[in-house]
């Protein structure tokens, strides 16, 4: 064997220019897939991170057909108190369930006495929202005491409402809404904040206290319209959610992860399918690469092979000599390339990139990849066995006595 | 006992739409220890044969015999590892493996098919380096040494696993008449010293003279046969 490797190496070296050109393009390749992937694996996860940690968290539970209609934030679609009941019940006695928070949304109107514009609320149990989406306290403004970010009287008014409107902090306006039974409420909450939208100016979500909206749609006890649930381990969301779904009643509830319900996951599906396509070309180069330098090198040596053959090499000894040295050459590529890679992870994660994607605040810590890195490293591998088969299998195939007479 | 029996044997091979019958009907033997010249023209037919008692090629019919093997009856594989055991080879173009030292062409039969332990490899590369006066150039490479150096290393890897046959095809014939001779004279040697029977094409008539069994062949037939052996 360390004859075969000592044949395979140095025929590496035998034509260097050749040998590194072609290693360098795969390098290139490695360096670009590994420092893409961890990039926007990165950007992925803080994109997720925002929107499940001060928007929707990891997994819902509605009344079933609730998220059909969910445009129309429907209020003869929610879950009565016993049904929270049971589906609170059910979600504590999940292990990898941390938290969750029974919320009312609906539609009303808003009004400062001199103009009204219409809103969506989301009324909440404060200290339940926090512990379900603790980044939200991010997305509020002007409140001081952010221990509890909405009390009782009080509104958290979207952004764009709230300088629309020339609101004030502690200024009270009146909240009318329609109930389901077609009766109109209002109510007058205080100002005391404003809530910034995920997306950017644009949303118009605000938040009142689930008690000030019991109250507003005139409910004997609070109808939920959506459970939002923090898991533990985010890693865990299938299996979860899977579980979740199996032990829950289907025809009374139903059950969704973050990504049934924002078309951000199509964002999130597009960069997997940037990183997938990358690979594809990383793949693409190596086999082309390796194909045709292992091709070019049976090609100039078919007498060298005929001769090792005379001499009573085996075919498959031929064959190994050709395979190890298109897999060295894939391997020697992939290590620099990784080599590259992590350090300019390394100096991109301490630099910290940081920019907004709508009103979000994306940073990029990239660190190491080390499943891209995996994946990477194993592809190359692969399809470097795969380029070198062909050339190493026809130089194994040469009849001695023609490869000898090869000019 | 003949060490090689070639019995009416025929090699054709197509040559673009021609028939090339590059063997007829050849017949002979040769027995143990011998130096044999297959001497012709080009195209006669010598490395055709060399290629056939080589087990390189196979006949297109007839029978070849060696060392008490039916050698044309052997598979691909079969025929490696007969090679291997029982054949060395010596190349016109000074086929060493030009990533290898002198010393590790040398040693390469020794590893890649007889797998000799590290010691016992040392001493024959060693042993047969010292006998064709290669040993101050064993750590070159073979475009570091010159073609009558690079025939006097490819002599002492055909010998080194102790083959009792030694093929040559045209050993001389990229050599200025002085190394054609120092090369042969070593073959000569080593036929002398380990009774190996050396068997080489040539039409290089200086180099006929030293054989001991001229074949004169004329598109694929053999027209003479002079043993000097018999004549001294």
């Amino acid at each position: 064997m360390s004859t075969i490797l000592k044949i395979a190496v140095r025929n590496l070296t035998r034509y260097t220019r050749r040998t590194l050109l072609t290693a360098t393009l795969i390098s290139i390749g490695v360096i670009f897939v590994i420092v893409f992937g961890g990039l926007a694996s990165s950007f992925k996860n803080s994109m997720i991170n925002v929107i499940t940690g001060s928007l929707l968290a990891d997994i819902q539970i509605h009344k079933k057909g609730y998220v059909e209609s969910i445009d129309n934030l429907p209020l003869n679609i929610f879950l009565s108190t016993a049904e929270t009941t049971e589906a609170t019940k059910i979600i504590s006695g999940k292990p990898n369930v941390v938290a969750s928070s029974p919320r009312i949304k609906f539609s009303a109107m808003l009004s400062n006495y001199a103009q009204t514009s219409g809103v969506r609320l989301v009324a909440i149990y404060p200290d339940k929202e926090i512990k379900t989406c603790p980044d939200l306290v991010q997305r509020i403004k002007g409140r001081k005491d952010l221990s509890s970010i909405v009390n009782p009287g009080e509104i958290l008014v979207p952004e764009l409402l709230f300088k629309g409107l020339s609101l004030k902090l502690g200024d009270e306006i009146v909240v009318v809404a329609t109930n389901r039974d077609g009766a109109v409420n209002g109510v007058t909450l205080r100002v005391a904040g404003y809530s910034e939208g995920v997306m950017g100016p644009s949303g118009k979500d605000g938040y009142i206290h689930i008690e000030d909206a019991t109250s507003l749609l005139r409910m004997e006890t609070p109808e939920i319209s959506e459970i939002a649930i923090k898991l533990k381990e985010f890693k865990y969301l299938s299996s979860s959610y899977k579980k979740l779904a199996d032990t829950i009643n289907g025809d009374t509830f139903e059950v969704h992860t973050w990504e049934q319900l924002t078309p951000f996951s199509t964002i999130v599906k597009i960069v997997d399918v940037l990183i997938l396509m990358v690979r594809v070309i990383l793949t693409s180069i190596v086999l082309v690469s390796i194909m045709n330098i292992m091709m070019m090198s049976v090609y100039e040596r078919i007498g060298e092979i005929g001769m090792i053959a005379a001499l009573g090499t085996l075919p498959k000894q031929i064959l190994s000599i050709f395979f190890l040295e298109g897999i060295l050459l894939g391997l020697i590529s992939t290590v620099v390339g990784v080599i590259v890679a992590v350090v300019i992870l390394s100096i991109l994660t301490i630099t910290k990139l940081e920019f907004k994607f709508g009103s979000m605040n994306i940073a990029l810590t990239p660190g190491i990849p080390w499943s891209e890195m995996l994946i990477t490293v194993t592809i190359v591998m692969v399809i470097s066995a795969i380029a070198t088969l062909q050339p190493a299998i026809k130089a194994s195939k040469l009849e001695p006595v023609d490869a000898l007479g090869h000019v | 006992m003949a060490l090689i029996e070639l019995k009416n044997v025929n090699k054709k091979y197509h040559s673009g739409e021609v028939i090339v019958n590059a063997a007829r009907d050849i017949t002979l033997e040769i027995t143990e220890g011998s130096f044999v010249a297959f001497v012709g023209p080009s195209g006669s037919g010598k490395s055709t044969l060399l290629n056939l008692v080589g087990c390189l090629d196979m006949p297109t019919s007839g029978s070849i015999s060696i060392l008490g093997t039916k050698v044309d009856s052997l598979d691909r594989v079969a025929r490696a590892k007969f090679r291997g055991d029982h054949l060395g080879f010596i190349f016109q173009n000074f086929s060493l493996i030009p990533v290898l030292t002198v010393y590790e062409n040398i040693e390469y039969p020794l590893v890649m098919v007889k797998n000799l332990p590290k010691e016992e490899r040392q001493e024959k590369v060693r042993s047969l380096l010292e006998k064709v006066g290669m040993l101050d150039q064993m750590n070159k490479y073979p475009n570091q040494i010159s073609g009558g150096q690079k025939q006097r290393a490819a002599v002492a890897r055909a010998l080194v696993s102790n083959p009792k046959i030694v093929l040559a095809d045209e050993p001389t014939a990229n050599l200025d008449s002085e190394s054609a001779m120092q090369v042969i004279k070593v073959m000569h040697r080593m036929q002398e010293e380990l009774g190996t029977t050396f068997i080489f094409s040539t039409h290089d008539q200086k180099i006929v003279e030293e054989a001991e069994i001229i074949y004169h062949l004329k598109d694929g037939v053999i027209v003479d046969r002079i043993d000097r052996k018999l004549r001294a």
